[in-house]
């Protein structure tokens, strides 16, 4: 796999496209253990991201990742502004220079994604949250790069770990966010962060050939 | 849904624009954020308070703004924390080199956004001090929860620790009466009905005919279980029953007591629960030095209440006495 900037930007903007098809869904989950929020700040913070990036010459990749995370800070709102911004911005960390990366350079975007959202929230796997579809997304890709499988494969098994997180989620009590407050009630809820990043590797998995 | 608004995703700007229309000799809206200031912002010679959250809890906060209580109020999206740029254009309108102190309600998001703009602003210099306020009793405040919600008890903060700034205290004094009102409020509430954020166009949860919520927070998030509806004593009983069971009042001890409505509970009702709390407190030997009764932290349009207790000594009392003169309250 080897994705350049302008590949970038055309995913982050289908992003977009699939978080404001799933706003309405992702708001109802969040309706059920929080606010009700979730979706509609995702679908705004996206957008914002999209029209940012219009204007970007699809070169530098880690300045199209520190873009969006600026963007999703300064419109998401919430705690998912602020752990998915930061998630973006850090993952532009490992690429700095890059106009192609490759797998192994998403992975290591992934990871500093992760550890970006885990400084800002103060959160581990486990606690029902967006870490419980990230996590084993992460640890999916690296056994694939491991094993030597297809970019496209690899894709597939992250984004399928991711699901397997949510559905987890389901099971656990909240311990983190508005969820947190509900207690035992929280159990049997999917969470709605975990879903909107499963979504997220999902429409990144869809975009390469 | 049925709601009194235009275009759901202007909710937050129309009703800035309508209370700056409204109180002009209070207020100004920053040009470039949802933000609230005093009209004189920044004020010379004090220290400046800024706080602020999700819309939809109105007057919290933008009817606060005003002498003796806030320097500045950041209006997120509804129920959403506001981003760390606006809060950041806060800090940098109020700040008349005295600091800044800022009041964040204890949610994941509040804390995080108000805290990257802390970061923000003092990279330009500007002193940033924060207290966070968690005063909801109905969750259990441990390391397998997101801590206690900052609910009402926010307002006292904003009264006290703004009167102290209107002397000219420090930013440590200013913020040290804030940690104290914070160690010594304690509330709880209730609901009867949901809410529906405008962006989303149905209520979060439906409540049955005889149903209530008990520790209710105030963003139409479900509280911590639900029953059949009981009298407004019996719900009074229980949720100050609560609050003092946190708070350990001793006999002699004065407080001041706030009963708060989300917004649908008409104010005859929220006077019958200030009947049952004077007359618990009464009878445990507690005195009542000031009692609120209105709309302080809404909730869209829920329907229920909020029971607040502020334990005093001489110190909070002047401070809680002092004048103050904003839109949403008042004191002679």
């Amino acid at each position: 796999m080897s994705i350049n900037g302008k590949k970038v930007i055309e995913i982050l903007t289908q992003i977009a496209v699939k978080i404001d098809e799933n706003k309405g869904y992702l708001s109802e989950l969040d309706a059920t253990i929080g606010d009700g929020d979730h979706g509609i700040n995702m679908s705004k913070g996206f957008k914002a991201v999209t029209e940012k990036l219009k204007e970007d010459n699809g070169v530098d990749i880690a300045g199209i990742l520190k873009k969006t995370g600026m963007a999703l800070v300064s419109t998401v709102g919430g705690a998912s502004g602020p752990l998915y911004g930061t998630a973006f911005m850090k993952s532009s960390m490992s690429v700095n220079g890059k106009t192609e990366i490759d797998i192994k350079d998403f992975s290591n975007m992934l990871k500093d994604a992760l550890g970006g959202i885990k400084m800002r929230g103060k959160a581990t796997a486990g606690e029902k949250t967006m870490i419980d579809a990230l996590e084993p997304a992460l640890e999916a890709i690296n056994k694939g790069i491991e094993q030597g499988l297809e970019s496209k494969a690899i894709l597939k098994l992250a984004k399928e770990a991711a699901y397997n997180g949510v559905e987890y989620t389901k099971t656990i009590i909240a311990t983190k966010g508005r969820a947190s407050y509900l207690g035992e009630r929280s159990i049997g809820h999917q969470d709605a962060g975990a879903t909107s990043s499963a979504i997220i590797l999902e429409t990144i998995y869809e975009a390469i050939e | 849904m049925k709601k009194i608004i235009n275009n759901p995703e202007l909710v937050v700007e129309d009703m800035l624009a309508g209370m700056v229309a409204a109180h002009p000799d209070y207020v100004r809206k920053l040009d470039n954020a949802t933000v609230l200031v005093r009209a004189n912002s920044p004020v010379q010679g004090k220290v400046a308070l800024v706080s602020g959250g999700g819309s939809g809890h109105e007057p919290s906060h933008g009817g606060y703004v005003g002498k003796g209580m806030l320097d500045g109020a950041v209006a997120g999206a509804v129920f959403t924390s506001p981003t760390p740029d606006q809060v950041y254009e806060a800090i940098k309108a109020v700040d008349s080199g005295n600091g800044v102190l800022l009041v964040i309600k204890n949610y994941t998001g509040d804390v995080m956004n108000f805290e990257m703009a802390k970061d923000m602003a003092e990279m330009e210099g500007i002193q940033v001090s924060t207290v966070v306020v968690n005063d909801d009793v109905a969750v259990e405040n441990s390391t397998y929860t997101a801590g206690r919600r900052g609910i009402a008890g926010t307002v006292f903060i904003h009264k006290l620790a703004g009167a102290k700034a209107e002397t000219g205290a420090s930013l440590e004094e200013v913020t040290r009466v804030a940690e104290k009102v914070i160690d010594n409020v304690r509330s709880m509430g209730m609901s009867i009905s949901s809410c529906i954020v405008p962006a989303a166009g149905k209520p979060n949860f439906t409540l049955a005919e005889n149903e209530m919520e008990i520790g209710m927070g105030i963003h139409g998030e479900p509280g911590t279980h639900r029953e059949e509806i009981k009298t407004s004593d019996e719900i009074t009983e229980h949720l100050v029953n609560k609050i003092l069971d946190d708070m350990h009042l001793e006999d002699g001890t004065e407080v001041a007591v706030m009963v708060n409505g989300l917004c649908s509970t008409p104010l005859m009702e929220l006077y019958i629960v200030n009947k049952k709390v004077s007359e618990m407190l009464t009878e445990k030997g507690i005195k009542i030095h000031k009692t609120f009764v209105g709309e302080f932290m809404t909730s869209l349009e829920m329907a229920g209440f909020s029971v607040t207790l502020l334990k005093l000594d001489d110190e909070l009392k002047e401070l809680l006495d002092a004048p103050a003169d904003t839109p949403a309250l008042r004191v002679l």
